[in-house]
C-alpha cells in the first residue's frame, strides 16, 4: 500500500508543477506553442525513460534473476512494451489534470498508440516466432524464414478474430487503426475478465483462515515417513535390476543385442528368465516411483498448509483473515451486478465519481464545488486503479515465470508475457473510459476511435462471470478431495 | 548388504543443468533420450567396482539421489527436501557451462544439504554466510560437474574454464566438465572417469558417525582410512 502511496505523490506533485510554469504561457502566440509542445514532449521523452528503466531493472532484478542473459534484444523488447504502457496510464493522468496543451497531449496519445501497436503486433509476435523456432533443432538454417512464417500465421489468426464479434462499424478501411485496436482490445478485456474472475475468488479463499484444513506435525511426520520408505523399495529393486543386468552381461546374454528379424523370433520362442524379471521389477519401480512423486507433493501441500495456520496466528493475518471477509462480500456484489447487467442489458451511464457525488449532494445535502471535487476524486480512483492494477500485473507475471520457465524457454516466456502485459494495458485504458467523468471521456474516445465501447463492457461482464463461477467451482473441488486424499492413508 | 553399508549421494544443482541426465548416464552408460522435469527425488543405482584392477576389488551399490528443484523454492518445498538429505556419503555438485548463475548457487545448494546433516560432528552453519573455512574442515567429499560443456562457443571457453577451476578450488572438490549426451566423456581409462572413479572410492569410506555403540568400530576404521587417503 505505501508504494502506491508514494508514487501518487510522485504523479500528483510533478505535473502541478510542470502546469505552474506553464502557466503564463498559455496565449496562443505561434512561437509560445511550439515551445510549450517542446516543453511537453520533453516531459513526456523523460518519463518515457524513467519508465524504460524501471522495466529494465524489473527484467533483470525480478524476472530474470536466475538466468543469464544472452539476448539482450529480449530485454529491450519488454522494457519497449512496459514503457510506453506506461506512458498511456501517463496521459490519462495528465488528462485529468489539464497537465500540458491539449494539442500536444493529443499528438503524444496518437504517437503513443502507433508505437504501441507496432509493438504488440509486429515486433514481439515476430521475436516468439524466431526465438521458439530457434529452439527446435531441425529448423535451425532457416530460422528468419520460418519465424516470418510464424508470424504470418498468427496474423491470419488475429484477422479472424474480427469477425465473430460485432465490434466495428462497416464504415472502417481495411488498415485503420480501429481494426487493430478493436481486435487487440477484445485480446486484452477476455484476459482481464479471467484474471479478474479469478481473483475476485481466489482472494478470499487464501486470506480467509476458515478454509484452512487442520495439520498436525504428527501428519506430516508420517508422510515424510511414507516417502523415505517409499525411496528405500525403489533403491532396493533398483539394485536387483543392476545387478541381474551385470550377472547377464557378464554371461554374454545382453537382450538389447537381440536385434534384426532372427533376434527378434529368438526373443519371442526363448527368452531367458533374467528378462522377464526385469521386466517385471522395471514395472513395479515406475509405479513406485510414480508413488513417490505423488508423496512428495502431498507433503509438500501439508508443509505450505501448516506454515499458513501459523502464519494466521499472527496479527498480520488476523487481518489478512478480516479483509478476506470483506473482500467475499465485495465478490458476491460483483458477481450479483455483472449478473444484472447482463440479463437486464444494461450499461452503466455515469461513472462511479459523478454517480457518488450526486448522491452525497442530493441526499446527503453537503454542498461543496463539484467540479474541483469531481477531478480530484476521478484522479485519485483512477490513479490507484493504474497503480494496483501495474502491481498486481507485475506480481502475477513473475510468479506465472518462476512456475514454467525453464533456461530453455525463458526467453519465449519473456516475450509471450510482454505481448499479454502490453494488451492488458491497452484494454485497460479501453475500460477505464467508463470510470472517468464525461469531459475527460472525449480524448479517449477521439483517440482510440468510434469503437463500439458498450460491446467490451458487456464482454467483460460475460467472461469475468464465466471466470468467476468456474473457479468457485474448481476451488470447491479441490477443496473437497483434500481430505478424501488423507483419509484413505 | 547391510543397512549400515549403503551409500548414499546426493547430486544437487539448479533446475535444468542435466542433473537427471547425468544420474542416467552414470548409472545405465547410456544417453537419456527424453529428459523431463524431476518432481521430488529420482534415486538410482550405480554399480561400482571398488579399488578396480587391484587384488582387493570389491562391488559396492552407489545409490545417486537426484534432488529436483531450484535454491529459490517456496520454503514448503524447502522442508520436504530436507528430508531427502540424511545420512549422506558425498554430494555431487552440478552446474551448467553455460549459465553462470547455476555455478554461483552451488553455495547456497550446499549450505542448504549440509544444514540438514544429522551427524553429531554435523556443521554449524553461521545465518547462512558461506564460510570458507568451514569447508575445509568439512569431511563430506564434494566433486563438482559442469555440463553442457559442448554448448560453450569457442571463443569463451578458455573464460569458462577458468573460472569454474576457482571454483572447485573453493569448494576443494574435482571438477569435471562433460555433455551429457555425449558417453565418450565418461569413457573408460579417461581422466574424467579416473577422477569418478576416486570419487566413488572417497565415498565409500566416509562414515559419519552413526552412534557411539556401533559405530565405535566405525569410527576407528574411518580415520584409519581418512588419514591413509588425503
Amino acid at each position: 500500500m505505501t508504494e502506491a502511496v508514494t508514487s501518487l505523490f510522485f504523479f500528483s506533485v510533478e505535473p502541478k508543477l510542470i502546469s505552474l510554469l506553464l502557466s503564463p504561457c498559455l496565449h496562443p502566440c505561434p512561437v509560445t506553442v511550439t515551445m510549450s509542445f517542446v516543453v511537453d514532449s520533453v516531459i513526456m521523452f523523460t518519463s518515457q525513460v524513467f519508465f524504460f528503466g524501471f522495466g529494465w531493472l524489473f527484467f533483470m532484478r525480478q524476472l530474470f534473476k536466475d538466468y543469464e542473459v544472452r539476448q539482450y534484444v529480449v530485454q529491450v523488447v519488454f522494457s519497449v512494451t512496459f514503457a510506453f504502457s506506461c506512458t498511456m496510464f501517463e496521459l490519462i493522468i495528465f488528462e485529468i489534470l489539464g497537465a500540458l496543451s491539449s494539442s500536444s497531449r493529443y499528438f503524444h496519445w496518437k504517437l503513443n498508440l502507433y508505437v504501441i501497436l507496432l509493438v504488440l503486433i509486429f515486433v514481439v509476435p515476430f521475436y516468439i516466432g524466431y526465438f521458439v523456432v530457434s529452439n527446435i533443432r531441425l529448423l535451425q538454417r532457416q530460422k528468419l524464414l520460418f519465424a516470418c512464417v510464424v508470424w504470418f500465421t498468427f496474423m491470419y489468426f488475429f484477422w479472424k478474430l474480427g469477425d465473430p464479434f460485432p465490434i466495428l462499424s462497416p464504415k472502417h478501411g481495411i488498415l485503420s487503426i480501429e481494426q487493430l485496436i478493436s481486435r487487440v482490445g477484445v485480446i486484452g478485456v477476455t484476459l482481464m475478465a479471467l484474471l479478474s474472475g479469478f481473483g475476485a475468488v481466489n482472494c478470499p479463499y487464501t486470506y480467509m483462515s476458515y478454509f484452512l484444513r487442520n495439520v498436525t506435525d504428527s501428519d506430516i511426520l508420517a508422510l515424510e515417513r511414507r516417502l523415505l520408505q517409499t525411496m528405500d523399495m525403489i533403491v532396493s529393486k533398483k539394485k536387483r535390476i543392476a545387478m541381474t543386468r551385470r550377472q547377464m552381461y557378464q554371461r554374454g546374454e545382453d537382450q538389447s543385442k537381440q536385434t534384426g528379424f532372427w533376434g527378434m523370433i529368438k526373443s519371442v520362442t526363448s527368452s531367458p528368465p533374467g528378462s522377464e524379471n526385469l521386466s517385471l521389477i522395471q514395472q513395479e519401480v515406475d509405479a513406485l516411483e510414480e508413488l513417490s512423486r505423488q508423496l512428495f507433493l502431498e507433503t509438500v501441500d501439508l508443509q505450505a498448509t501448516k506454515e499458513r495456520i501459523e502464519y494466521s496466528k499472527t496479527f498480520q493475518g488476523k487481518y489478512f483473515n478480516f479483509l478476506g471477509y470483506f473482500f467475499s462480500i465485495y465478490c458476491v456484489w460483483k458477481i450479483f451486478m455483472a449478473t444484472i447487467n447482463i440479463v437486464f442489458d444494461r450499461v452503466g451511464k455515469t461513472d462511479p465519481v459523478t454517480r457518488g457525488i450526486e448522491i452525497t449532494v442530493n441526499y446527503l445535502g453537503i454542498q461543496f464545488d463539484v467540479k474541483f471535487w469531481s477531478q480530484h476524486i476521478s484522479f485519485i480512483l483512477v490513479g490507484i486503479i493504474i497503480v494496483t492494477s501495474i502491481r498486481g500485473l507485475l506480481i502475477t507475471l513473475t510468479k506465472f515465470f518462476y512456475a514454467i520457465s525453464s533456461s530453455k524457454s525463458s526467453n519465449v516466456i519473456v516475450l509471450v508475457l510482454a505481448q499479454i502485459m502490453g494488451m492488458y494495458f491497452v484494454s485497460s485504458v479501453l475500460l477505464m473510459r467508463m470510470s472517468m467523468p464525461l469531459e475527460y471521456r472525449t480524448i479517449v474516445t477521439q483517440v482510440l476511435g468510434e469503437l463500439q465501447f458498450n460491446f467490451y463492457h458487456r464482454w467483460f461482464d460475460v467472461i469475468f462471470l464465466v471466470s468467476a463461477l468456474s473457479s468457485i467451482l474448481f476451488l470447491y473441488l479441490a477443496h473437497k478431495q483434500a481430505p478424501e486424499k488423507h483419509m484413505t492413508m | 548388504m547391510a543397512s549400515l553399508d549403503r551409500v548414499k549421494v546426493l547430486v544437487l544443482g539448479d533446475s535444468g543443468v542435466g542433473k537427471s541426465s547425468l544420474v542416467h548416464l552414470l548409472c545405465q552408460n547410456q544417453v537419456l533420450g527424453n529428459p523431463s522435469w524431476t518432481v521430488g527425488c529420482s534415486v538410482d543405482v550405480r554399480v561400482h567396482d571398488y579399488k578396480e584392477g587391484t587384488p582387493e576389488e570389491k562391488t559396492y551399490y552407489i545409490e545417486l539421489w537426484d534432488v529436483g528443484g531450484s535454491v529459490g523454492s517456496a520454503s514448503s518445498v524447502k522442508s520436504t527436501r530436507a528430508v531427502f538429505y540424511h545420512s549422506v556419503n558425498g554430494i555431487i555438485l552440478v552446474h551448467d557451462l553455460t549459465n553462470k548463475k547455476s555455478s554461483q548457487n552451488l553455495y547456497r545448494w550446499t549450505l542448504e544439504a549440509l544444514n540438514k546433516d544429522s551427524s553429531p560432528t554435523g556443521v554449524i552453519v553461521t545465518n547462512g554466510d558461506y564460510d570458507r573455512e568451514q569447508f575445509a574442515e568439512n569431511p563430506v567429499p564434494l566433486l563438482m560437474i559442469g555440463t553442457k560443456f559442448d554448448q560453450i562457443p569457442e571463443n569463451k571457453r578458455n573464460e569458462v574454464l577458468t573460472r569454474t577451476a576457482f571454483l572447485s578450488e573453493d569448494f576443494n572438490a574435482e571438477e569435471i566438465n562433460l555433455d551429457c549426451t555425449n558417453p565418450r566423456y565418461l569413457a573408460a581409462g579417461s581422466s574424467n572417469a579416473v577422477k569418478l572413479s576416486r570419487f566413488f572410492d572417497k565415498v565409500k569410506w566416509y562414515h559419519f558417525p552413526v552412534n557411539i555403540i556401533t559405530g565405535f568400530t566405525d569410527r576407528k576404521r574411518f580415520n584409519f582410512k581418512s588419514l591413509h587417503y588425503d
